[in-house]
């Protein structure tokens, strides 16, 4: 008797069963995996932000590098550079003060990776930007003024 | 499927410099379309980048990174001809992985 429709539908079955495992279960999983702090991302001011990443104050530094323009010409791109020389970092956070949430970003440097990153964000007006460092869970911060000429948050 | 993300990679005496060159609207969510409608906000909300299987890089983002995400770092431990992988995931779950190998 040739292969008849129940041989058919079981390995279907089984093939349907191995993608899902192997290709959706994967991604869709990883995508669960990864952290993405809600909180963090919807605070108005530095203090509220330190908290939400876990801190309980923070201390001015002088050394953290931060490059920046004086003066933005266009606040949807405005590059920004922050390199930290403070022993022990371990993430680098971006924050333009009177954006509507003040994170922009947040990068973690893992042992062997150079305390330091480049990056444009958006800018909504003229304003500080304000990079926060987290180093031997203690976090610093520096900041600097970026003159915005042409707000960057559309609208 | 999104664009492919431009990567550069290259030896250094002090590292791999690394440059990546991502293809994002990066929407706020803060914008009015045509008929005063906010258009939903659309982002990049994470990003690994991985050297031998070991991590070089993650970085969680909000909308507030320009469109078309620019980032630049450096890392020890690369090699000419080795492969770095980037990838990102966004807020609506998209993702994108593209490789590159260092020069």
């Amino acid at each position: 008797m040739r292969p008849g429709r129940r041989e058919f539908v079981k390995l279907s079955g089984v093939f349907a069963t191995l993608a899902a495992i192997g290709l959706l279960g994967e991604d869709e999983a990883r995508a669960q995996q990864l952290a993405w702090n809600k909180a963090a991302f919807e605070t108005k001011n530095l203090a509220d932000t330190i908290k939400a990443l876990g801190g309980s104050g923070v201390a001015e530094s002088k050394d953290i590098a931060m490059t920046v323009p004086d003066i933005a010409e266009n606040g949807a791109v405005v590059p920004v550079a922050v390199a930290s020389a403070i022993p022990g970092t371990q993430t680098i956070y971006i924050l333009v003060e009177k954006n509507p949430n003040m994170l922009a970003a947040a990068f973690t440097l893992p042992p062997g990776t150079e305390p330091g990153i480049a990056t444009r964000v958006k800018m909504a007006q003229t304003s500080n930007v304000v990079a926060v460092v987290k180093a031997n869970n203690q976090f610093f911060v520096a900041s600097k003024e970026v003159k915005v000429t042409l707000g960057g948050c559309g609208g | 499927m999104p664009d492919p993300m431009r990567i550069r990679a290259n030896v250094h005496a002090d590292g791999v410099d690394v440059r990546v060159l991502m293809s994002h609207e990066m929407e706020t969510g803060q914008r009015k379309d045509a008929d005063g409608s906010i258009v939903p906000a659309h982002f990049i909300s994470n990003v690994t980048i991985t050297h031998a299987g070991k991590t070089v890089l993650s970085a969680e983002w909000g909308p507030a990174v320009s469109k078309n995400p620019y980032l630049q770092f450096k890392f020890q431990g690369g090699s000419k001809g080795d492969e770095i992988t980037v990838t990102w995931v966004d807020n609506k779950g998209e993702t994108r992985t593209d490789k590159a190998t260092i020069a």
